[in-house]
């Protein structure tokens, strides 16, 4: 399953983080999961938000830079081995793993791992059909396509 | 009494001095004799400046005195870049021995040429700044100028050499060989940007080694801006005396003029090189004293004689004469620039090159801002670059990227490494009117 990911471009200094956050926050849009990539001069901050074309709007008229970027959404169970699962299955695929996240989402038994893949729709076609690529929550209503 | 002093050092007074101290008549009027020669040379041979005296109404006869000299025409930077490379020659390539060049405001160097009259003189002016520095005869100079295109490295190698001084020619960069060789070849002066030698001599402290300790006496300090606060910080620190040279290689080079031994403003080599002291804006002519844009006619170049050139240094011409008995004037050390041009580590940059440079990388011109400091004092310089959409990506990888290919085209295209900040969009200040492209935090 696909899922749009915004990415923030954030300096590396106290109270930058909160910006982009406050203007979802004043829109009233909720972050499902997020991640920050940092280095010593800035960040990425990447969010998976629903009604992500509302959050880009908003975060873009208030002068941030944000890219849109899909990425693979896996459900798996959340116990040992369920990532190894995941990756073992994309081992020979040649699909790399440029990053991952992962979050559990309220139900509390399952886990949603988020891919960026090299090739997105490669690692979708191998997943097909397979188990690995169906999500049955609904956390991620909102997120997609 | 210091005139005394160094013509005491062992009767080492070089006969190429003797200008330094003519009688002031005498070199008025050598001076106009020079003008009137330039004049005619440069009017014959020189389509700009023919075409322009021309324009004038004027032909070279006109000119009969010094004080004519303010109905010529002015030469500035734009003239050498929009005849480039040759445009501007007097003389056929067949007179040329030598070409040099510098960094220019498009990519386009600044081109210079000097036939043998002119490495003589050139050599000359060098011999008489090492000479009003106090070196002589037995001296070990090692220069550690830049040697290539840039007029430094061996404009000071031929006037230390002509002095009778041993050079060592290191050139610049490469530190702890810089320390070794200054150390175990007895330098007793060297020459180099101030701010180089305040880092040699901290990174030789830090390896056990304290100039104040080795032979070392004298340093010839030019190619960038510095202080009365730096001189007496490399003086305290390393005990040698710090001389401040000034030179721009439109006119020679290095050797326009030099401190002497009084260490209080710059004596011009002005039988040579007749300065002027003008409003950058009218262009009108100020009194000795009065602060504007220092203007220099070569009164002797044969290749490319260079009149009225604007050299967008702020100073002004000192009035009083100098306790070192030397006769040419003086001018206070330059403080600033009237352009936007930066000097950095003795590199000249322009905000223009480092817009060409991120053109070059991404092809849309961001925002930047160039700020420059001084740290361990070495001069830095940061070019800081908005991120836009287009520019801008997920993975750390092509951000990194993206950054280190705009570094590497300043790299390229400035010549000094710099260090490259992107920053968040609408970070740096809009200005009415011209943007302030360069923050300058060095304090000096």
């Amino acid at each position: 399953m696909k899922v749009k990911q915004l990415s923030l471009f954030v300096e590396n200094r106290p109270g930058q983080l909160m910006i982009p956050c406050q203007i979802l926050a004043d829109a009233g849009i909720s972050i499902q999961t997020l991640s920050l990539a940092d280095t010593d001069q800035f960040g990425i901050l990447r969010l998976i938000v629903k009604e992500w074309e509302a959050a880009k709007k908003v975060l873009e008229e208030a002068g941030c830079v944000v890219t849109v970027t899909d990425m693979v959404a896996v459900e798996v169970p959340d116990h040992p081995g369920g990532l190894a699962k995941v990756l073992k299955e994309m081992e020979h695929s040649g699909v790399n793993v440029e990053y991952m996240y992962a979050f559990t989402c309220k139900r509390g038994d399952r886990a949603i791992l988020l891919f960026r893949f090299d090739n997105p729709d490669l690692a979708l076609s191998k997943m097909a059909g397979h188990p690995l690529s169906a999500i049955t929550c609904d956390c991620l209503n909102g997120c997609f396509d | 009494m210091l005139k005394e002093q160094w013509n005491d050092l062992g009767g080492q007074c070089h006969p190429a001095t003797i200008p330094d101290f003519m009688p002031v008549e005498k070199l008025r009027a050598i001076q106009s004799q020079r003008l009137r020669a330039v004049v005619s040379h440069a009017y014959a041979n020189v389509a700009l400046f023919r075409t322009r005296l021309d324009d004038k109404g004027l032909k070279p006869e006109d000119i009969k005195t010094l004080a004519d000299i303010r109905h010529l025409p002015f030469t500035t930077k734009e003239d050498l870049h929009a005849n480039y490379p040759y445009g501007l020659f007097a003389v056929p390539m067949s007179e040329v021995v030598r070409l040099h060049a510098s960094s220019g405001t498009t990519g386009r160097p600044k081109v210079v040429a000097y036939t043998d009259e002119d490495i003589a003189v050139w050599t000359e002016v060098m011999v008489r700044t090492f000479a009003a520095c106090g070196l002589h005869r037995g001296d070990i100079v090692q220069n550690a100028y830049g040697y290539g295109l840039f007029t430094g490295g061996l404009g000071a190698h031929y006037g230390a050499e002509a002095l009778g001084a041993t050079v060592i020619p290191i050139s610049g960069g490469n530190t702890d060989r810089q320390i070794m060789v200054l150390k175990d070849f007895h330098t007793t002066a060297i020459c180099c940007t101030p701010s180089y030698f305040l880092h040699l001599a901290e990174k030789a402290l830090a390896a056990g080694i304290d100039f104040r300790e080795l032979p070392i006496r004298a340093g010839i300090f030019g190619a960038e801006p510095w202080s009365e606060a730096m001189r007496a910080r490399i003086e305290e620190a390393t005990g040698i005396k710090a001389y401040d040279i000034y030179g721009l290689s439109e006119i020679i080079g290095p050797g326009v003029g030099s401190e002497c031994e009084a260490q209080n403003q710059l004596h011009i080599f002005e039988d040579h090189f007749y300065p002027e002291i003008v409003d950058p804006e009218t262009g009108a002519v100020l009194p000795d004293g009065e602060e504007g844009e220092l203007v220099f006619t070569t009164l002797s170049k044969r290749a490319i004689p260079m009149i009225r050139y604007r050299t967008r240094d702020v100073t002004r011409i000192e009035t009083s004469p100098c306790p070192c008995g030397r006769t040419i004037r003086r001018i206070r050390r330059i403080s600033r620039r009237s352009d936007d041009m930066v000097i950095i580590r003795g590199v000249n940059v322009y905000p223009s090159q480092i817009e060409s440079a991120l053109l070059s990388v991404e092809g849309t011109l961001p925002h930047y801002q160039i700020v420059l400091t001084r740290e361990r004092d070495l001069d830095t310089i940061e070019v800081q670059v908005e991120i836009t959409p287009e520019l801008f990506s997920d993975t750390i990888g092509s951000v990194e990227k993206l950054r280190g290919d705009i570094g590497r085209a300043l790299e390229s295209t400035l010549n000094i490494r710099c260090a490259v900040r992107l920053v968040e969009p609408r970070s740096i200040p809009r200005s009415e009117g011209k943007a302030r492209r360069v923050i300058d935090n060095r304090n000096i």
